[in-house]
């Protein structure tokens, strides 16, 4: 893992003594709201419905267990005694006092971490592949260059005050899960064929209310060129993308607007302008920085473990868990945990302080203390000994931490929705709760596999809703919440937007819709075909007409 | 209006003149990027130094040719966070311009070190805030990760500083 070092430590603590004095010069009416509002938000201070909200970044999604204590204890003495994990990767808190706000900033900075730009109109916390070093299908590690970005972005003089936020996402390995082109920029390592490795450049992507897959502006940029281009990306975006119209301001508009061709261009002509100095600091940085993510030391094992095998045959309740949380990983001997923060009934990416603690722990014994987090609001334990999987599962246990539904109907990505977002139109976490109540019977959930559901409480999309295999939007209707049903959405490597099936449904049915969409999938999947395969084979027609038919 | 230069105010001897203003037979005068492009030659026969007010819309590039006649530009800040100027100082400074870039507009202390970093050095600011707070504000940070910013002598770049042994980066002279 990375570990600040002397400059990285300064910057976060004049960081954080620049934000106490803007928030006492706001307390004491020096700066007015307006002023003020931006600067909050690029250290990551939201004003929600009932409180301020601080959401702190996790960079590339990666924690080690001193950082997760430390986020228990912020949720334990700063806040109602839990946190919520978000879908980029990140954590925020609900309960937040502005007079409190710079504190939590200091604490976070003892433990090298900060809230700097998960908000405002800049380029927010890189994320990434979870499963990130510790996959058995990844190409390279992309969290050096996760870090390179999150440096380079830091306080980045001419890109604070671009048009709008600013996302990018990186992965390294084939299989998407960093979701790469529905980002602002995503960047795709592959191999050619000579067996060399570059990185794709897509751009334009995005969800909110305007879902648009990126397009592809390089094909294979060699590393070292990586943050120079990106600045030429992002000077075209600051320089002409629209500022009239906060809903148009995206770069993915920009790009749409001025069509791919010419968009390319602009940044081609720009990435040919700029001063062409060396790049050796950059290369030097990257080499600095990747040592720091070098892979633990692992064990020589054997690829098959007795006591994991014993356990799963003594213990149904392991085995099933065994078989829907864990991820082939690349070493043999060892496997990646997958704890879902989706137990029935709750609040989808919620965990307590205790619970906090415990991952922490279980890190520090079992995962060459390493955590991450998903962009599917759960927590994954990368590095454990198929021989440790039973113990790791029993403290999981005790802990209400073992749901057994990784990936499938009860593993709902929802946002916080109408019950604190300022921006919500309608409450995602009743329906994320209703739905999780509906396929309690994980028997039923296995049955039907594979399935990703995500909830958005309004059109910006916060919830993933648009790459949902299943999508629920919930909007306001004459003061009456209703959520519209869409089909078909995925951010994996083939992307698409979902399409929507019909008219909306009232909250207390959506989850007997949904119902009877995967009943629908049950009577036309062909053997082992997945929802989305299913989907993509059969169309809408058979799920409109369990849906609407009858009415 | 004071002007911000240096951690100093000073006093702004340019004369800022509109499309069809009367242009004096001396001083230092600031025109439109409109009247640039029409009066270019008069403008230039003059003795006294020459600006130009460059809007947020423009494209640097069709200031490049003027660039060598110039000494100073003038960015506008409509509301303090539309960040186009931002690159334009920038693309400004990489052409090779050397003279005053002035931000004026909704300038206020907390954007001011970014400002300094892209190349500004000189700021109208109006007298909401006294000088102290202007002169706290150009240095809260005294680091960047990024390179090739402007920066006063007690600012450094951390990747440059981690790797002093590499190749240097084109080297920006300390902002104002």
């Amino acid at each position: 893992m990375y570990r600040y070092d002397e400059f990285d430590h300064q910057f976060v603590r004049e960081r954080t003594a620049q934000f106490r004095d803007q928030a006492e010069r706001r307390l004491r009416g020096e700066l007015t709201e307006d002023e003020f509002r931006p600067l909050r938000l690029m250290n990551g201070l939201y004003l929600q419905l009932h409180a301020y909200m601080l959401r702190v970044a996790i960079p590339y999604g990666t924690l080690s267990g001193r950082q997760m204590r430390q986020l228990a204890m912020i949720a334990d003495k700063y806040d109602k005694g839990y946190g919520h994990f978000t879908t980029r990767q990140n954590i925020q808190y609900n309960w937040i006092k502005l007079e409190e706000t710079a504190d939590i900033l200091g604490h976070l900075a003892d433990v090298e971490m900060h809230a700097i730009q998960t908000s405002g109109n800049c380029i927010r916390n890189v994320t990434t592949d979870h499963w990130a070093g510790a996959a058995a299908d990844e190409i390279a590690d992309p969290r050096p260059v996760g870090e390179l970005l999150r440096q380079w972005s830091s306080l980045h003089p001419e890109f604070s005050y671009l048009p709008r936020k600013f996302k990018i996402a990186v992965t390294g390995a084939p299989h998407d899960r960093a979701a790469v082109k529905v980002h602002d920029i995503g960047l795709r390592l592959h191999r050619n064929a000579e067996g060399k490795v570059g990185w794709e450049v897509i751009v334009g992507g995005g969800q909110g209310r305007t879902p648009m897959i990126g397009v592809t502006v390089r094909d294979f940029l060699p590393e070292h060129e990586l943050i120079a281009y990106l600045e030429a990306i992002m000077r075209v975006y600051n320089l002409y993308g629209r500022r009239d119209n906060k809903y148009k301001a995206r770069i993915k508009i920009l790009v749409h607007e001025l069509g791919a061709e010419r968009f390319k261009a602009e940044v081609e002509a720009e990435y040919a302008r700029k001063p062409q100095a060396s790049t050796e600091v950059e290369e030097r940085e990257l080499a600095r920085i990747a040592a720091y993510f070098a892979p633990p030391p692992f064990e020589r094992l054997p690829r098959w473990s007795a006591a994991f095998e014993e356990a799963r045959l003594a213990q149904p309740d392991f085995a099933r868990w065994a078989r829907n949380n864990l991820a082939a990983h690349k070493v043999d001997g060892y496997t990646i945990v997958n704890i879902s923060l989706k137990p029935e009934g709750g609040i989808p990416g919620d965990a307590t302080g205790d619970q906090m603690r415990l991952m922490a722990q279980l890190a520090e014994t079992y995962s060459h203390d390493e955590l991450r987090v998903s962009h599917a609001q759960n927590i994954v334990l990368p590095h454990v000994k198929k021989d440790d999987v039973f113990a790791v599962w029993q403290a999981l246990d005790a802990a209400a931490l073992a749901t057994p539904n990784y990936g499938l109907a009860g593993d709902i990505i929802a946002c916080p929705g109408l019950d604190y977002c300022a921006l919500a139109t309608a409450r995602s976490i009743p329906v994320a709760q209703s739905i999780s109540r509906k396929f309690a019977d994980i028997g039923r959930q296995e049955e039907i596999g594979q399935i990703k559901i995500n909830i958005s409480g309004c059109i910006n999309a916060c919830g993933h809703h648009h790459v949902g295999h299943i999508g629920i939007l919930g909007l306001d209707k004459k003061g009456e919440e209703f959520y519209q049903i869409t089909l078909g959405g995925s951010s994996a490597e083939h992307s698409s937007i979902g399409t929507i099936l019909g008219p909306g449904f009232a909250g207390h049915e959506v989850a007997d819709a949904i119902d009877k969409i995967l009943e629908t999938y049950l009577k036309i999947r062909e053997p082992g075909e997945e929802f989305i395969a299913a989907y993509r084979r059969v169309g809408p027609k058979p799920f409109k007409e369990a849906l609407y038919a009858a009415a | 209006m004071p002007l911000l230069k240096n951690n100093a105010l000073v006093s702004d001897t340019w004369l800022v003149l509109g499309n069809d203003d009367v242009l004096p037979a001396t001083g230092d005068v600031i025109v439109p990027f409109a009247r640039l492009l029409r009066d270019f030659e008069s403008l230039s026969r003059r003795s006294g130094k020459l600006g130009v007010v460059f809007a947020n819309v423009d494209r640097a590039e069709t200031l490049a040719t003027f660039l060598p006649r110039l000494s100073a530009v003038v960015l506008h800040f409509s509301a303090f966070n539309d960040g186009r100027a931002y690159s334009l100082a920038r693309q400004l400074r990489e052409f090779g311009y050397r003279g005053e870039i002035r931000a004026t507009g909704n300038v206020l202390p907390d954007q001011l070190q970014f400002m300094l970093q892209v190349g500004f050095d000189a700021f109208e600011i109006g007298d909401r805030f006294p000088l102290q707070v202007w002169q706290a504000a150009s240095k809260q940070m005294s680091l960047a990760y990024q390179r090739g910013l402007f920066r006063r002598s007690a600012e450094s770049e951390i990747w440059t500083e981690r790797h002093t042994d590499a190749e240097p980066w084109l080297e920006q002279p300390h902002a104002g």
